[in-house]
Parts: structure tokens; sequence; C-alpha cells
């Protein structure tokens, strides 16, 4: 899908301070020349197996197909990854990476923290330092993350700027990086940003779709007729899409947080309400307003508070290959209360935003089809904060 | 001449920066009419943008309360058109590239040549990227300033050749704000930027006393101060239009 230079159609590119442009070149050639070096490759598909513990399972959620009485529902278990997301696959690969590059410092913005946690464990393992930019709005949604990043040795800053969110996380990781290049590497936990972030981050995510696809067409020996995956900036729904989209018949479809709907002020649904931009170093589609001032955005979760999509996305939606829908916090938590009680799944309020629209969908296909849903993480971090939604207070 | 050729004239150009709108319109127009009396030479007006990721706590303070005060592109624009009844001095704009992309280039270029704003900055718009803005503010008499960084290396010579209006140098890594110290090699940088380009020099990021400007002014043809003429403001608010002139007037005697 990749055109010239980081562009995927119009969307992509590199708006970044020039000060960052031979870092980034940098970047570009490293991974260029290491993506398939064959000691990069072996070394990356060691620990993705031995310590990550991939290929993730593709379970058949049984119960859940014969309630909904529609498509064979399948889930893809990357919460059941080394870290408890999808986050790792691309923290792993940019870890060695910045290693190769002589780097011995990582760091990374973080929404929910599972992107904080993944690049705090690599950087453990790898003996890299680390530091963490989270909005002071998400270290007190996710506590436990922020002691779990500090008990894996990274510094944790919590960003006072701006929303206090994800959006200002980037802003104060960006603002670090412009002032330190020379021995640290920005993790970028999306496929966001500027090139080549949207592609590194892409690649080193396919493999969920990579093992879906070989997983699903041995178990039923055809393709799905959906795949499904909320959508952030978007890093796991494009792991989960990319090795299906020559696959015409197999729609893909992204699920975006529409906070307390997309009719109020309060979400964070970039396809449904936002408008093309230039912003965090790419072009892509942003929440806006008129003037081109960057809105405050609202999710129950913290990994989908964001104003803006990768731009693969963007320009997916923009062909017609991929659709987009919103989905609220109300659909969203209620579906995370059904995945547990009948699949015995705790997933991450993120991931619950698809298996909310599966809900809606699942009967509309026959029983001889299948959906796969990307459960991109597990849900432990969320539990208090359901239970707060649900008006009942419990001791974390 | 151009206006902004003009600045580099007679002697050194000291380069003044104040966020638009910041605490007021009205207030940002008198402040920039105390900073040309105290002696600038060219006046950057600040756009201001909800996210400004090239700047440090000092601008992004202002950029927020510019826009908690109603400030907007046309309101901006307002203000030029104003000032050019009052000053010849050269009127670049600062901003970043979403306010200018979401107004429209051809809108926004045409806005700037009717109110008799000369250049445009924008820290996230590189090189690379810099053909979809160029020909349409060209096109329009508007300078596109190019900025080089202490990481620009073999970039210099492709971005200084291609440089209309001035050369913005970054003199640091980092994000704008006052330093203690500049330990970049500015003089190596300029050298390199003169050996591809007759357009002036300027070096702006970190800047905050005449002692620094006149250290600075000695290997290039001006010298830009934003977040110390920013926190002026800050802390005086309505008050700051005798202060901004005596600091105006001490950066320019340090660079004479």
């Amino acid at each position: 899908m990749s055109t010239q230079h980081g562009r995927f159609g119009e969307y992509g590119g590199q708006y970044i301070p020039e000060t960052l442009m031979n870092e980034i070149h940098a970047l570009e050639a490293a991974y260029e020349r290491y993506k398939n070096d064959p000691d990069f490759v072996a070394e990356l598909d060691a620990l993705l197996a031995d310590y990550a513990g991939r290929p993730s399972r593709l379970y058949y959620a049984e119960k859940l197909t014969k309630k909904l009485g529609g498509a064979k529902i399948y889930l893809k278990r990357e919460d059941l990854n080394h870290t408890g997301s999808h986050k790792i696959n691309n923290v792993l690969g940019q870890a060695l990476l910045a290693k190769r590059m002589g780097k011995t410092r990582l760091i990374a913005e973080t929404g929910a923290g599972q992107h904080g946690v993944a690049t705090a464990t690599a950087a453990a393992l790898l003996g890299l330092e680390c530091e963490i930019f989270m909005g002071k709005e998400d270290t007190e949604r996710q506590a436990l993350n922020v002691y779990r990043m500090e008990l894996l040795g990274a510094k944790v800053n919590a960003v006072t700027t701006g929303t206090q969110t994800l959006k200002d996380a980037v802003n104060e990781a960006m603002r670090e990086w412009v002032s330190r290049t020379a021995d640290t590497h920005y993790c970028l936990g999306s496929v966001m940003g500027p090139h080549p972030f949207p592609t590194i981050v892409r690649d080193f995510q396919a493999v969920i779709s990579k093992e879906a696809r070989e997983q699903i067409l041995t178990r039923e020996g055809r393709l799905p007729s959906a795949v499904m995956a909320c959508v952030g900036g978007g890093s796991n729904a494009i792991g989960m899409f990319y090795n299906f989209i020559g696959d015409e018949g197999v729609r893909l479809i992204g699920c975006e947080a529409a906070g307390r709907g997309v009719d109020t002020p309060l979400h964070a649904a970039t396809i449904a309400r936002g408008s093309t931009g230039v912003f965090h170093g790419m072009k892509s589609l942003f929440v806006q307003n008129e003037e081109g001032q960057i809105a405050p955005v609202y999710s129950i979760s913290a990994g989908l508070d964001y104003p803006g999509i990768g731009p693969e996305h963007a320009n997916l939606y923009a062909t017609g290959r991929a659709e987009y829908v919103p989905v609220t916090d109300d659909e969203a938590v209620s579906a995370f209360e059904v995945l547990a009680r009948e699949e015995g799944i705790i997933c991450a309020i993120e991931s619950a935003h698809a298996v909310a629209h599966l809900l809606k969908i699942a009967g509309e296909f026959g029983k001889e089809e299948s959906i796969i849903v990307c459960l991109s993480g597990r849900g432990d971090k969320d539990v208090a904060a359901i239970a707060r939604y649900r008006g009942i207070t419990i001791n974390e | 001449m151009s206006r902004i050729a003009n600045a580099f004239t007679s002697g050194k150009a000291f380069i003044a920066f104040v966020t638009g709108g910041d605490p007021s319109l009205a207030r940002s127009e008198e402040y920039i009419l105390e900073l040309i009396r105290g002696g600038a030479d060219l006046i950057e007006i600040g756009i201001p943008f909800s996210d400004p990721i090239a700047e440090g706590p000092v601008i992004q303070e202002a950029n927020l309360r510019a826009l908690a005060a109603g400030t907007t592109t046309d309101g901006i624009f307002g203000l030029v058109a104003s000032l050019r009844k009052k000053t010849d001095v050269p009127i670049v704009l600062l901003t970043y590239l979403n306010p200018v992309f979401k107004y429209g280039y051809e809108r926004f270029f045409a806005a700037c040549e009717a109110a008799g704003a000369d250049g445009i900055i924008i820290p996230d718009l590189p090189f690379e990227e810099s053909a979809e803005v160029r020909p349409t503010a060209a096109a329009h008499g508007v300078d596109l300033i190019s900025l080089v960084a202490p990481t620009s290396k073999a970039r210099i010579a492709e971005i200084a050749a291609q440089s209309t209006g001035f050369l913005y140098i970054v003199s640091s890594m980092g994000v704008t704000g006052v330093r203690s110290e500049i330990t970049s090699d500015i003089s190596g940088i300029v050298a390199a930027a003169k050996a591809a380009t007759a357009t002036p020099v300027a070096v702006g990021f970190g800047i905050h006393s005449a002692e620094q400007a006149k250290e600075i002014a000695r290997a290039a043809d001006g010298v830009i101060v934003g977040s110390a003429i920013v926190r002026i403001i800050a802390e005086n608010g309505e008050d700051a239009a005798e202060k901004l002139y005596e600091f105006a007037r001490g950066i320019k005697s340090g660079i004479i």
C-alpha cells in the first residue's frame, strides 16, 4: 500500500522539525538495512517465540458463537502475549533495531500504559535505559501500570500539559526526542507519526494477521468474512488487517471510541468526526476545529483516547477498503462484561470496543462464515475502572 | 528590495517574537510597536496552535493563553493589517502546518499578501515536505523561511540554497526556551550556510541577554529572541509595554 516516501495515498509524510530530520533518515536507513537481515530476523523471531509467547492462539469462541447465532467467532489472543497486549510485537522489533543503531536509551509515549509497560520490558531485557511519557490523567486512571513500569526500571514522567492524555504524552515524547537523539530512540507505539514509523510499526504488527490467516485456513479451510479490531492510533488494527488487505472478500472493520456518543463533544471518533490535517508528523485524519486546533477527545479507554489515526488507516478508509464504526463507552463496557461471562475472558477495555461491534453484527452472518476479532490486550488493568463505571468502589 | 531584506541592511538584525493574541490582540499590537521602538528590525508573530511540539513551556503557555482569549487566524491577519498602517518593519508569521492547511494554502497566503505579512516560518514543515506550500507562498510574495539545526550537517547547503527571506538557524537541540549557554558550533553552521546562499542568516532558540546576542551576532546577520520576550509578557500581562521597550533596547544595543 505504501507509495513514495511514506505516503499512503495523500496521507503520511514527514512533518517534523528540521532537528529530527537526519535522525529520522538514519532510522529509515537502519530499518531498510535490518528488516530482511537474517541475523536480525532470527533474533527477533526467537524473542517473539520464546519471550513473548508467539504464535498467539486463534481461539474458537463456541459459546459466544451459539449465543449470537451467526458467524463462527474466533478471537486472536494477543492478550495472552507477554506483557498482556499486542504492543510487545512492535517494541521488541524497535528495541532490537535501536540496539543495532547503537542507541542506549528508549523513550515512549503511553496511553493506557500497555505500550509503556512493553517498552519498559524490552528495555529491561535488552539492557537499555527507559523513560516513559504518560498524561497525568492517565497515570491516575492506570496507576497500576505506572508502578509496573517503575518495577521494570523505567522512569515515568506524568505529562501535565494540554489535556494530560495520550496526545500530550506524544507531544512531550517528541519534545524529548528533539532534545536528545544521539543516544535515544523514540519507540513510537502506534502506526502513526512521521515516516518511517507507520511502516515500521505496521510491519512488526503484521505478524498478527500473518498467523491468523494461516490459523483460520487450517481451522476452517476458508477465509473469514470479516476481521475486526479496535482503533486508536491503529496498531493492532493494522496488524489484524494487513495480510487480509489483498483478500477482497474479507471485510476489514475498525472500531473507534465514541465515548459518550459521536453527537456529543465527548468522543475520540476520528473517522466519524475528524477531517484531514497535519499533526504529530503525519498528514492524516484528526478531530479538530475549523481553525485547525486539535480538539480534546474523550474515551473511557485511555488507549483509544487519541485525536488522530494512522495514515494507512486514513487511506484504507478513503479508498473504501476498510470500514470504521464508532462504539460508545456503554457498549464497550457491556461487551467487556459479556465476554467475561460467556467465555471467561477479561479483555482490555480497548479490545472490548471491537467485541461490542461484534455483538451487533455477528448475527447478520451465516453459520458457515467466520469472523476474527483481535483481542489486543487483557483487561486486568481495567477492572477497577469498570467497577467505578458500574458505581462500585473497590480497593485496588 | 523586500521589507525582509531591508531588515538586514543596517547592521545586525534584532528579530523579536511574540505570540499573537497573548494576552489579547490589542496588547499584541501595542507590544509589537514597543519592541520596534526599542530597536526590533523584524517581527515574528506566532499564530497560536493547540499543540506546538517545537516549543518549550513558556511559548506553549502563551499559545494556550492566546487561544483561551479567542485568537483566530483571521484575528492575526487583522493584527498584521493594523500594524502595516503604522510600520514598515517586516512581519513574519510563525505557526504549525495544520492551521495553515486547514485555512487552505491559497486562501492563507492570499490573506498574508493582503494583510502585509512578508514571510512565514513553519517549524513542522521540513525541506522535503515544503514543496506543497512553497509555490503558493511564492505566488503571493510570501517568503517561506527555512530552518537549519545543529543536526542538519550535509543538509545545510541543500536547505540554504533554497532559502528565501532569511535562513533561520536553530542554535541548539530541543525546543524553544531560554538557555544559559549555547554549545553548538554556531559559526561553523553559519559558515556552511553562507557558502551556499547569499540569504541573510539569523540565529534563534535560547537567546535571552544582550551579551548572548552580541556573541551570536559576531557570526550571524541577525539574532532571534522569543521565549525571553514572551516571558516578560507572561509576567506583566497587560502592563508589559515599558519592560518590552527596555528589553528590546538592551538586545539591540548589544548587537550594533
